[in-house]
């Protein structure tokens, strides 16, 4: 086919202009300040691994909260959310059309809820007076005397942040993986039957996963995208940055706090890279797991 | 060995062995429907129910007070509510309406357009699938102000554009037209931006829904650039201005108000999918990563 040489470009060039600035020139922007002191008022001054090595060494907020909260509640909502998710559209694929797409439905519609001022919702159920939903069925039942303050409570709120997590996770990978199951083809279903496939178990080791593993691997970077997006969720619920006993701190609140309240724009943005490299590092698990490259 | 029976997913028809998912999905699919449930009762509870104690989860009368009091709070605070969401209308359109047509464009090149930088472009691509815009919020912030963008609706608008996954899930979808269409637009003297526009968008359609639903998603509900790159209130989005009543109001009365907001904020998302359900699980029958 001939086309002109620049025409793919001219196609690209919105797009990448936009990619460009506020994707890329962003995350160089962002490992270029993390070398330098800057408070948005005077020029950055030029302060080698300083900021990273005070991250790892003196800050211990950083190293006894935020990275073992953001570790717990990442391990959990992230590879948990992702297993969930690929159960419930495995087990709502072998439902009829009409019930599949309800459920369907009714599992996805949460993840809508993300970011939103739906958080408003956890905070009247989880409320720490008589008048929160938990509270009330706690002591209606006899099961507790005072109402608990979950939400502020160092104890309560990291729980509090998994389950929401997890409740908005089915998001849109929990879609496309349901899309690779309901496409699996049936011959092979056929064949894993003669060669002596017995239970749904079994196939869903033997064949439902392994043919739809570019699936797998797409659900699996939007569970971990999801994760840390929703990193703001523990200053939502607790209304306040940092968080009570900084119990919900996540690694994002960190950056907020030093970055928009603090202004030491520097050192957040060394906070930034490392929270990179994490989501990196996830990335990668997910890619050696259903990854078809190598 | 009993005989093949047939693949069980997607049955036409219902029989027992089903019985044993929906008995196991049961408690999931309640405490994945309760919070929503509740919500919307919660919005339209009257202040009787609101104070009642113990709390009631279902709304006995429901009332339409909760609504009336938010647009009163809006005028109240000198900004007409209709301010916050003539931004909205504006900032999504732009935001749906742009994003869509460049992510379509640029997967458009990626599939049927063969150039040099075709297969790094892809791969830089998908590794952004992975991005998280909250890791970059200062550079975003240092960029829009060096732009002076700050506190117009291009601050609002232009961090959205480039999306990702969508331009993934579009390109994949692309991918699986037949080349010879193109090919023969193109002997008979089509443009590239004739096939673009006369052939692939008509094709599409699926993929154009996906992409448009999750631009909304994006967008919709979109803080970032109300809380960091726009300090005038009158500029503002309604994302903004419904969260700023779910966390001011923490008394009780005021709940009801929050939950009202919360549903305005939550129920078009909800509609746009159900809407364009069908198009999105096409779409993402072609979404995997190879």
């Amino acid at each position: 086919m001939k086309t002109n040489k620049a025409t793919p470009y001219i196609f690209l060039a919105p797009y990448l202009i936009m990619f460009a600035i506020f994707i890329v020139i962003p995350i160089i922007v962002a490992i270029a300040l993390s070398l330098t002191n800057f408070d948005t008022i005077q020029t950055p001054e030029w302060a080698g691994f300083l900021n990273y090595i005070n991250l790892f060494t003196s800050d211990s907020i950083f190293m006894q909260n935020v990275l073992p909260n953001t570790i717990t509640y990442a391990l959990i909502v992230g590879p948990g959310g992702y297993v969930l998710a690929f159960l419930l559209a495995w087990a709502i694929a072998q439902l009829t059309r009409i019930p599949r797409t309800i459920l369907a439905l009714i599992l996805y519609s949460p993840s809508l809820t993300a970011g939103t001022a739906m958080q408003v919702l956890w905070r009247i159920i989880f409320s720490g007076d008589r008048t929160g939903y938990i509270n009330a069925y706690l002591i209606e039942w006899g099961l507790i005397n005072q109402p608990i303050t979950f939400l502020s409570s160092a104890d309560y709120l990291l729980p509090i942040m998994i389950v929401v997590g997890l409740w908005s996770s089915m998001g849109i990978g929990f879609l496309s993986m349901l899309a690779g199951v309901m496409n699996g083809n049936d011959e092979l279903y056929e064949a894993g039957a003669i060669d002596g496939i017995k239970n749904r178990a079994q196939e869903l080791i033997y064949i439902t996963v392994p043919t739809m593993k570019p699936q797998m691997l797409f659900g699996a970077v939007m569970a971990v995208v999801n994760t840390f997006n929703n990193g703001m969720i523990g200053v939502q619920l607790s209304g306040s940055n940092p968080t009570p006993g900084y119990a919900g701190q996540l690694i994002v609140n960190h950056i907020d706090d030093y970055g928009f309240i603090r202004y030491e724009m520097g050192y957040a943005a060394a906070v930034s890279v490392a929270l990179l490299l994490i989501i990196m590092l996830f990335s990668k698990v997910a890619n050696k797991l259903f990854g078809e490259k190598e | 060995m009993a005989g093949y029976k047939g693949n069980r997913i997607a049955p036409k028809h219902f029989d027992r062995g089903q019985i044993k998912i929906y008995i196991i999905m049961l408690p999931l699919v309640l405490f994945m429907l309760l919070p929503i449930v509740f919500i919307i009762c919660h919005a339209f509870k009257p202040m009787t129910e609101l104070f009642a104690f113990p709390p009631s989860f279902i709304v006995k009368n429901p009332t339409l007070d909760n609504f009336s009091s938010l647009m009163k709070s809006a005028r109240s605070a000198g900004i007409p509510i209709s301010k916050y969401v003539f931004n909205s209308l504006i900032v999504t359109l732009a935001v749906v309406g742009i994003g869509t047509l460049i992510s379509v464009m640029s997967a458009y090149a990626l599939s049927k357009l063969k150039f040099g930088l075709r297969g790094f472009i892809f791969e830089v691509n998908q590794s952004a699938l992975m991005f998280v815009p909250a890791a970059v919020m200062i550079p975003r912030y240092l960029i829009i102000e060096g732009l002076g963008l700050t506190n117009t609706y291009l601050a609002h608008i232009f961090p959205l554009l480039a999306m990702p996954v969508s331009l993934f899930l579009i390109k994949q979808f692309i991918d699986g037209l037949p080349d010879s269409l193109i090919e023969a637009a193109v002997v008979d003297g089509a443009t590239q931006w004739t096939v673009f526009t006369r052939i692939i968008i008509p094709l599409i359609k699926p993929a154009l829904a996906t992409g448009i639903i999750m631009a909304f998603q994006q967008v919709w509900g979109y803080l970032d650039s109300s809380n960091l790159y726009v300090n005038t209130d009158s500029m503002k989005t309604l994302a903004f201005y419904m969260t700023t009543l779910a966390n001011a109001n923490n008394a009780v009365a005021g709940q009801g108000v929050a939950a009202a907001a919360s549903l305005i904020m939550f129920l078009p998302n909800l509609i746009l999918f159900i809407a364009l359900q069908k198009d999105v699980m096409n779409t993402m029958a072609h979404s995997g990563i190879k």
